[in-house]
């Protein structure tokens, strides 16, 4: 499908380039695709990204050295250490600072001429229509499924293309989710999957360069579609695997029963998304899963290092992975790993005269894995409250955390 | 024999196999060859008899939902893909997940 005129030739009758604009974008002024009309279009746009994070870092920085006047950028998110490997928007230095200052300065950096506005909020449903409607474009630059769903349901109500990339491990996915002219993200995945049968974070992670790989790919639609040129992402979803370099394309179709972009549909405003995908979307949120919300027993990191001291005899089982253990371990107190997949089968290897401490890397996994063995008559289970990672902050700094 | 394409998120399933050959004349018999070889696979692409909802299955460059569905014919050399719901390097499983992107 051929993309459509997104700026209406009399929306560039106010618009100018200056001699010194002229000369940043001549790469962009010599190709005919573009030439000053385009370059005009892509100054009179604009596009909303949804996260300043793994995606939303090289989004938000080719975005601005193309020139897209205005650029609206939501994130509520500090820049931590663990980012660093692949938001390449934020550096060392940043590290502490809000993403959003620190992403508006690398932008107006590289392009002063563009406009970044930022809301440093959680995209929720109480505020995604009314931040979203400004902007020509949203791109979907979040890490979890509630946002997803917001973002599309957001996007469909309004009208507005939303440009989707998603990313796991070695894995990446591409699309445009327009109702206007094709499907939308819930003619593909009309559910999320069920909280339990998403992989964990054990098997999750990400290679630093995909996030790149996959944004740039965003930005390049983006300007595609702003120029109305090419083929667009419309109605096609591309499968990025970077561990086989493998590139693979199915077509979509839109869902004639779609709930929310068919004739019908049964969903007309925002929902709450976090009771629909039966997961919190961000950090600081206030839901809890029902699991969650039965506590299991704990003990924080200093009163296990007094009991431990005091020389009581405790089993401590560590149910990370193997690459996990490598990282940090406690088996200088006798620790035994068993990743959290193997536990059940390997009950008979676990003491049951001592009181069990199960341990994980915050204390989530480590959780489950405590009701587990309630339900197999583990009584005397405790969880490390904050896992390995808390034990290394208030009782043994020479351990990484992770 | 036809090929079936496997996600990451399901790998761990599959012993790590990006593909698996399978046999079977329709996306149901293929399918059901596949979870026969990886039976711990089965939950995941299965509730009870039916492919859950969120599993989305393409023939070649198709989506099954809109050929024949699980009937759909399944020749040699084709490929089936599974193409699986992902949402971000954080997979918001539990909170301990709290970390990426
Ligand atoms: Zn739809």
């Amino acid at each position: 499908m051929t993309v459509k005129r997104l700026i209406h030739p009399d929306a560039l009758a106010d618009i100018s380039l200056s001699h010194e604009e002229v000369q940043r974008y001549s790469r962009h002024l010599i190709m005919p695709e573009v030439g000053m009309t385009g370059q005009k279009k892509l100054k009179a746009s604009s596009v909303l990204l949804i996260g300043a994070g793994g995606l939303g870092s090289p989004l938000a920085m080719y975005l601005a050295a193309a020139g897209i006047g205005r650029i609206g950028l939501v994130d509520y998110d500090v820049v931590d250490y663990t980012n660093l490997q692949r938001q390449i928007i934020h550096g060392t230095k940043d590290v502490g600072r809000l993403k959003l200052q620190s992403a508006k300065e690398t932008m107006l950096d590289i392009n002063p001429h563009v406009q970044v506005d930022t809301y440093e909020v959680p995209l929720t449903s109480a505020n995604a229509l009314e931040i979203l409607a400004p902007y020509d474009v949203i791109i979907d630059g979040t890490d979890n499924f509630p946002t997803r769903y917001l973002t599309n349901d957001a996007c469909v109500l309004l009208g507005k293309p939303n440009v989707y990339g998603s990313i796991f491990r070695f894995e990446g996915q591409l699309s445009i989710f327009h109702a206007a002219e094709g499907p939308c993200y819930r003619c593909l995945f009309p559910e999320p999957p069920p909280p339990g049968l998403v992989p964990s974070c054990a098997e999750g992670g990400v290679l630093g360069i995909l996030p790149g790989t996959v944004g740039a790919m965003q930005a390049t639609e983006a300007i595609k579609y702003i120029l109305g040129i090419g083929e667009s992402m419309v109605g096609r979803l591309l499968l990025y695997d970077a561990l086989n370099m493998e590139f693979t394309e199915v077509r979509l179709q839109k869902n004639p029963n779609c709930p929310v972009c068919s004739d019908n549909p049964t969903l007309t405003e925002l929902i709450d998304y976090e009771q629909f995908c039966g997961v919190p979307a961000h950090d600081h949120s206030l839901y809890l899963t029902a699991e969650e919300g039965e506590a299991v027993p704990q003990i924080a990191p200093l009163e296990l290092k007094r009991r431990l001291d005091a020389g009581e005899e405790l089993f401590i089982l560590d149910v990370r992975e193997p690459h996990e253990w490598e990282i940090s371990n406690l088996n200088h107190l006798g620790a035994k790993l068993i990743p959290m997949g193997d536990v059940v089968a390997r009950m008979n290897e676990l003491d049951t005269a001592v009181t069990l401490i199960v341990q994980c890397r915050t204390g989530a996994r480590s959780a489950d894995i405590i009701r587990e063995l309630q339900k197999h008559g583990f009584k005397k289970a405790l969880n490390l409250d904050g896992g390995i990672n808390r034990w290394a902050s208030e009782v043994d700094p020479s351990l990484p955390i992770y | 024999m036809a090929t079936i394409r496997i996600p990451t998120p399901l790998r761990p399933y599959t012993g790590n196999q990006n593909s698996v050959i399978v046999s079977g004349d329709s996306v149901s018999a293929a399918l059901a060859d596949l979870t026969g070889q990886y039976p711990d696979l089965r939950q995941h692409l299965f509730d009870g008899d039916k492919v859950r909802s969120f599993v989305n299955i393409f023939l070649n460059e198709e989506d099954v939902r809109y050929l024949d569905g699980a009937a759909t014919a399944v020749a040699e050399n084709d490929t089936l893909m599974i193409i699986p719901s992902i949402a971000g390097g954080k997979l918001v499983l539990s909170l301990d997940c709290l970390v990426l992107l």
